[in-house]
């Protein structure tokens, strides 16, 4: 290893040669990471941020509201040097050093596009919200049924024993429903409603015979998971949690890695591209550029998976140009930085409640109430104006008055006791992949490092908009028929990227002509390459990604070890 | 302090409904956004900083519990000017101050701090009804009135404040478990996040 070389695990390898390597450390790069070490592959994980240690590196979070400067208010220096970033609720005081600043990573918005991101080991793994939806063949049929992007190359039963065999690792507290759209998992014990939302998952259920509300399936742990957790219920996970009270690659899979002595860990570390083998048909490996130094350097490697994100992940491949590659890595398909999709949400309704005044909680819990797809599950619920669904995540609590009429004492009084009960629900919907959704890179304008910045174009359409009326009626109704009062609407449609869920942009599909990687996310064109971040989806459903990233990525690295010992590879 | 910071302190507030309350907290900021600062440092005295702590005790006196003086409101308000508001809200918070003064002079003839504290409490109550009426005709674009600032960074200040926090609130930094369901009866004092 080079002296600039941060080996954390201080076990060297010789030279700059692995058995694999992993580019990026978020939460699918720290589960390939870990599997990839606990199979005995001798792994370098490639971070393009600085380092962020468990524990230690989540500075201030055990501080009081008014131990912080500005009791965790952003600042106007926030605003001008992040002004995407800190629009987003996750974004405080004390997490801000997990977000970029856009400033610095610039990109170009051809339409509208909200790009979220932290740089540094971990990534958006602590930050992310931790809800845990297993998809169903309800989502994997999807294209095929209504001939939107191309068919999934696998289904559930192809991805179900990968989730039975990430989620006890990942420790994801939730309740067995029985549902076909949204299948149970392996799950610690569910954490508890409070008195208005059993009021209402009784009351909808009552009212509706196609639905039902339950508690959120949350990688926050209810019980001890190894030495993690549990939860402590403060609800500050965005600042990195102390306590290991959720799952994060910092938190669970990196240390499984380092606990194998065969993970390398270099942050600092921005992939170039990947090195291209014209006549093995393989990649050597890949080149980086020290952030700091600015110095290049090689890594070599049997195989390699990507996992930089989904947009980094795609920014490597179309950077990733040669002789074999004109159009970026493995794009002889021409689709890798097409079929660009996020969930569509920031709709919904809320209302107030009379009644439950003798009742009130203990505790912040980090999670809210879940209403499954009840939409197009079935021909009973096929609707004729949009295809797809939706789902709804929300919560109730009894919220204190934060400001009243005058001053003084008849003031002071009037804010000291909780107020009514109120809830609100809002909706995650699904965005088909789209051709023109699109990301480029744009060699003209280039970031600091010289690398080519990425063109943004993509937009929500006509079925995502039809959808959305029915996302924010049905909530309406839902609560409404819950016996809610003073119900309000919302739609504040963000930009897409907004909700943080962008993917699709390297798919995975049967035919190498019309997809980047095959049902084992490997790359049609360069057998060695993996790619497991959400960039191999082929269709985004309604449902938080990130396990399924998890599941496909365990899946993926079990079949890359074992067509290595076959000397596939 | 724009509509999005207005709506995280209800979130805030709201304690265990953060989640709930997030999920229509988000995505209402696009096109709410505000101007960089880019004037020159804005700077308080410690004349500055008393005159403002009492304003905030008159908004949020001492009863059986601390006041906003004893959370040292006034000088959380001048970090949070300074820091936390474009330069259009600072200059708004910088008139009010010298308006507030003036609506003194001009009721009492005499400034805020040579007021007792009942005159202090009348004046605020009427500048307090002037600001609630004066956003009930403006547009949502308008900028608020300088005392509703001020009131709303004493709520702020007062609430995430040790004093207020635990003494007129209820504050628990771990609390170690989630019950959904707890007893409650009319007086108990409402969680303060």
């Amino acid at each position: 290893m080079p002296q600039d070389s941060l080996n954390i695990n201080g076990n060297a390898a010789q030279q700059n040669t692995y058995d694999a390597i992993v580019v990026g450390s978020g939460i699918s790069g720290g589960w390939a990471a870990k599997e990839l070490c606990e199979k005995g592959l001798k792994t370098l994980v490639l971070e393009r941020g600085r380092n962020i240690e468990h524990i230690k590196d989540y500075t201030d979070t055990t501080k009081d509201p008014w131990e912080l400067k500005h009791h965790n208010s952003i600042t106007e220096e926030d605003r001008k040097n992040c002004p995407i970033q800190s629009r987003i609720y996750a974004y405080d005081e004390v997490s801000k050093h997990f977000f970029v600043n856009d400033l610095e990573n610039p990109y170009n918005q051809v339409k509208p596009f909200d790009w979220i991101r932290g740089y540094h080991v971990g990534g958006r793994s602590l930050l992310w919200g931790r809800q845990c939806y297993r998809w169903s063949d309800l989502d994997f049929e999807a294209n095929l049924k209504d001939g939107h992007g191309v068919d999934w190359p696998i289904r559930y039963k192809d991805i179900e024993p990968w989730y039975d065999y990430v989620e006890p690792f990942v420790g994801i507290s939730g309740s067995r429903e029985g549902l076909s759209q949204l299948p149970d998992g392996k799950f610690l014990p569910p954490m508890e409603m409070n008195c208005l939302e059993k009021h209402v998952a009784a009351r909808i259920k009552e009212n509706f015979n196609d639905r039902v509300m339950i508690i959120g399936r949350s990688a926050n742990h209810t019980q001890k998971v190894g030495d993690r957790g549990p939860c402590q219920y403060r609800n500050k996970c965005q600042q990195g949690c102390p306590f290991g009270g959720y799952f994060s690659s910092n938190s669970a899979t990196l240390p499984a890695a380092m606990k194998t002595n065969n993970l390398t860990l270099r942050p600092f570390s921005i992939v170039m591209g990947v090195i291209y083998d014209k006549e093995k048909k393989r990649a050597k490996g890949v080149r980086i550029m020290d952030s700091e130094t600015r110095k290049t350097e090689d890594y070599f490697a049997k195989i390699i998976f990507l996992n930089a994100s989904t947009l980094g992940t795609t920014s490597i491949l179309l950077n990733s140009v040669s002789d074999a590659f004109p159009e970026g890595l493995g794009n002889s398909s021409g689709q890798v930085g097409h079929n660009l999709m996020d969930h569509h949400y920031g709709v919904g309704a809320y209302g107030s409640f009379d009644g439950f005044e003798d009742q009130y909680f203990y505790g912040r819990r980090p999670n809210g109430v879940y209403i499954p797809r009840f939409r197009n599950v079935n021909d009973k619920t096929k609707r004729s104006d949009y295809l797809r669904g939706f789902g709804y995540q929300g919560g109730a609590g009894r919220g204190r008055p934060w400001i009243a009429d005058g001053v003084g004492v008849s003031l002071k009084e009037q804010l000291l006791e909780p107020g009514k009960w109120n809830m609100g629900v809002g909706s995650w919907g699904e965005h088909l992949p789209y051709f023109e959704n699109k990301v480029t890179i744009n060699k003209d304008k280039r970031d600091k490092w010289g690398m080519p910045t990425l063109d943004i174009d993509c937009e929500f359409k006509e079925n995502e908009k039809t959808m959305r009326k029915d996302m924010m009626n049905s909530a309406a109704e839902m609560l409404e028929k819950a016996g809610l009062k003073e119900v309000n609407t919302y739609d504040n449609m963000p930009a897409p990227g907004f909700c943080i869920h962008e993917m699709g942009t390297a798919r995975m599909g049967r035919d190498p002509k019309t997809s980047v990687l095959n049902g084992n996310n490997q790359m049609h064109d360069v057998k060695n390459v993996f790619i497991t971040d959400g960039s191999c989806m082929s269709s985004s459903a309604c449902q938080n990604p990130s396990v399924t990233y998890m599941a496909l990525t365990a899946r993926a690295a079990d079949f890359a070890m074992k067509e290595l010992k076959k000397g596939n590879l | 302090m724009n509509r999005r910071e207005a709506l995280s302190t209800v979130a805030l507030l709201l304690g265990g409904t953060i989640v709930g309350a997030n999920v229509f907290l988000e995505g209402c900021t696009p096109g709410d956004k505000k101007a960089a600062a880019t004037g020159g440092p804005l700077t308080f005295s410690n004349d500055d900083v008393a005159y403002l702590d009492e304003i905030a005790e008159t908004i949020i006196p001492t009863t059986d519990t601390p006041g906003a003086k004893a959370a040292k409101v006034g000088e959380f308000m001048t970090v949070m000017v300074k820091d936390c508001y474009d330069e259009k809200d600072q200059k708004i918070f910088v008139d009010g101050m010298k308006q507030l003064n003036d609506a003194s002079r001009k009721k009492f003839g005499k400034s805020f701090m040579d007021a007792d504290a009942k005159q202090r409490t009348e004046l605020l109550t009427e500048i307090d009804k002037e600001s609630k009426d004066a956003m009930a005709k403006a547009k949502p674009e308008d900028p608020k009135p300088y005392f509703r600032l001020m009131k709303e960074l004493t709520l702020l200040g007062y609430f995430t404040s040790e004093v207020g926090a635990t003494k007129a609130l209820r504050y628990v930094a771990v609390p170690g478990r989630y019950e959904g369901c707890i007893p409650y009866k009319k007086g108990d004092k409402a969680w303060a996040t």
